[in-house]
């Protein structure tokens, strides 16, 4: 199986040339998967080198001229360091766009902290209008990656990672799905958190349900969720910053007593390198550390 | 590109001869904003290069302003907007009644503008830096949909030009002759620490066409906005007086 990353790269690729709106715009980083789509489409893929301030003003530009701009690079180079760009060249310019990142949290475990952005969807939340899709499977990151090309003037941002679950689980983007109930909690896992989640959870008497897509979020789904299970405990795993969505669910329950917890990447910085697996583990994002923080939270 | 535009071809150089203003009228509409009716050096260091643009070269007029060939100016410095907002008037993009307003919470004129609420301005701007990076991103746009003869024009302050997101974008736009777009760089010595050996050289270095011109004179303005420059941006120097005299 490819990585959503390489996905993203065919899938990309294979757009350019079904819609002649569309431009990819690159920073070095996997610009090696762009060759030949650049041979073919020399004006629509275009590398502007080691420039990230640049990377989303011209995005922002080609929005501005009436094209579709997908930029992609890794999260922290995306979102985080040119974020001004985000906020004044996408969105005060009332422009669309696709932002698609690669690396997220931990992918680039052994670059150290460099390398990894758990606050990027968090910093997207400071912004409005913005759809974060958050694949769980390559299958998946096509069919969002498909969604975000086509989706109007619309800024999207889509977060592809290393880490991946068994199966797809195709999810129409701004709706959670039921993935197996109960009567205890309601757990939320984002994305790639979806295994770890369901074998943390195995033999408790929880809901859980699955996101592809955290914004828009899906309060009705949840509220509809946790009126069925008739327990308010609810419990969400994401693949970044602890707590990202926990505003949201909150003011989906906003008119129920409840108990939320946040799972997802600490606030302090993990200053150890090794692999992804290992910061998985080091986060407590492995089903071993969810189910003992699940279970203490559900009592 | 497959989709042809659909709005109206701009004529070049667009004809302006209905307006009931002249260059003689933006100093009134300017005291309309400060109510002021002396203007230092410094708020009207853009006034010159701004109606010579507006008035004999950009393609671009109110009937025409959403046109997908239209020429684009991005005023990338956006504060001390109001010699801007004037020529805007002035060419009927904008109700003079507009301006008595300026700043104010319902007016549509802020002391930096917003592309969302002020009819033909491309792009709001405010924050330093943003103009040039969005104008070359416009100027790849335009030449990946065919639209050759739209040409994008950008104006820096040379204070400005100490942002480093600038120069990414000088570099990058020199490196692949992408001459579809030009900047016009208004200097009044206001850069903290210089330009050494000129702000031209900055572009010259990264393969740019480069003049450097008295910015308050209109013939040597309009020969230099329309020096041909073929295969590589273009940016124009326009030298005015020192904002600290």
């Amino acid at each position: 199986m490819d990585t959503m990353r390489e996905r993203f790269a065919t899938t990309a690729s294979r757009l350019l040339d079904e819609d002649p709106r569309l431009a990819v715009v690159l920073a070095v980083i996997s610009s090696d998967r762009f060759k030949d789509a650049a041979r073919a489409h020399p004006d629509r893929v275009i590398d502007v080198g080691i420039r990230e301030q640049l990377l989303v003003g011209a995005t922002g530009g080609l929005a501005l001229a009436g094209m579709r701009p997908i930029a992609h690079t890794f999260a922290s180079f995306l979102v985080e360091r040119p974020f001004e760009q985000v906020k004044l060249d996408l969105d005060h310019q009332d422009v669309g766009a696709v932002l698609v990142s690669a690396g997220g949290s931990y992918d680039i475990a052994a670059g150290g902290r460099t390398h990894q952005a758990p606050g990027d969807v968090a910093l997207l939340d400071t912004l409005d209008g913005w759809t974060v899709h958050v694949p769980g499977h390559p299958d998946e990151a096509e069919a969002l990656l498909r969604h975000a090309a086509a989706d109007g003037d619309h800024r999207v941002y889509v977060r592809l990672g290393e880490q991946s679950n068994r199966d797809p689980l195709h999810v129409p983007p701004g709706v959670f799905r039921t993935v197996r109930t109960g009567g205890a909690g309601v757990v939320l896992a984002v994305g790639p958190m979806l295994d770890a989640t369901l074998e943390a959870v195995e033999g408790l008497d929880v809901s859980v349900l699955y996101a592809s897509t955290v914004r828009p979020f899906d309060a009705h789904t949840l509220r509809a969720e946790v009126r069925r299970a008739g327990a308010a405990d609810v419990v969400l795993v994401e693949p970044y910053l602890a707590g990202t969505s926990v505003p949201y669910a909150a003011e989906a329950l906003a008119d129920t007593p409840h108990r939320l917890l946040g799972l997802g990447t600490a606030r302090r910085e993990l200053r150890r390198y090794g692999t992804w697996a290992e910061h998985v583990t080091a986060h407590g994002l492995d089903p071993a550390g969810l189910r003992s923080r699940i279970t203490a939270f559900l009592r | 590109m497959t989709s042809t535009p659909t709005s109206t071809t701009v004529k070049w150089p667009s004809p302006q001869a209905t307006s009931p203003y002249s260059y003689d009228d933006l100093r009134r509409l300017m005291s309309l904003m400060t109510g002021d009716e002396k203007h230092g050096p410094a708020a009207t260091s853009t006034l010159d290069v701004l109606w010579v643009l507006y008035d004999r070269v950009l393609r671009v007029s109110p009937e025409t302003a959403d046109a997908a060939d239209r020429d684009r100016f991005l005023l990338s410095k956006g504060h001390g907007p109001m010699a801007y907002y004037a020529v805007l008037v002035a060419k009927g993009f904008l109700p003079e009644a507009w301006l008595s307003g300026f700043g104010g919470f319902d007016s549509p004129l802020g002391h930096h503008p917003d592309r969302t609420l002020v009819p033909g301005v491309e792009i709001g701007s405010g924050s330093l830096g943003h103009g040039l990076p969005l104008a070359v991103g416009t100027a790849l746009g335009l030449r990946a949909q065919g639209l050759d003869a739209a040409r994008t024009w950008v104006l820096v302050g040379d204070a400005e030009m100490d942002e480093g997101s600038n120069h990414e974008a000088i570099a990058f736009a020199g490196a692949v002759g992408l001459d579809g777009l030009r900047v016009v760089a208004v200097d009044n010595s206001s850069a903290t620490y210089g330009w050494r050996g000129g702000l031209a050289s900055r572009f010259t270095a990264e393969g740019w066409s480069a003049l450097t011109v008295d910015g308050r004179d209109h013939a040597a303005l309009y020969e230099a906005f329309t020096a041909p420059h073929p295969g590589r941006p273009h940016a124009v120097i326009a030298r005015v007086e020192p904002k600290r005299a």
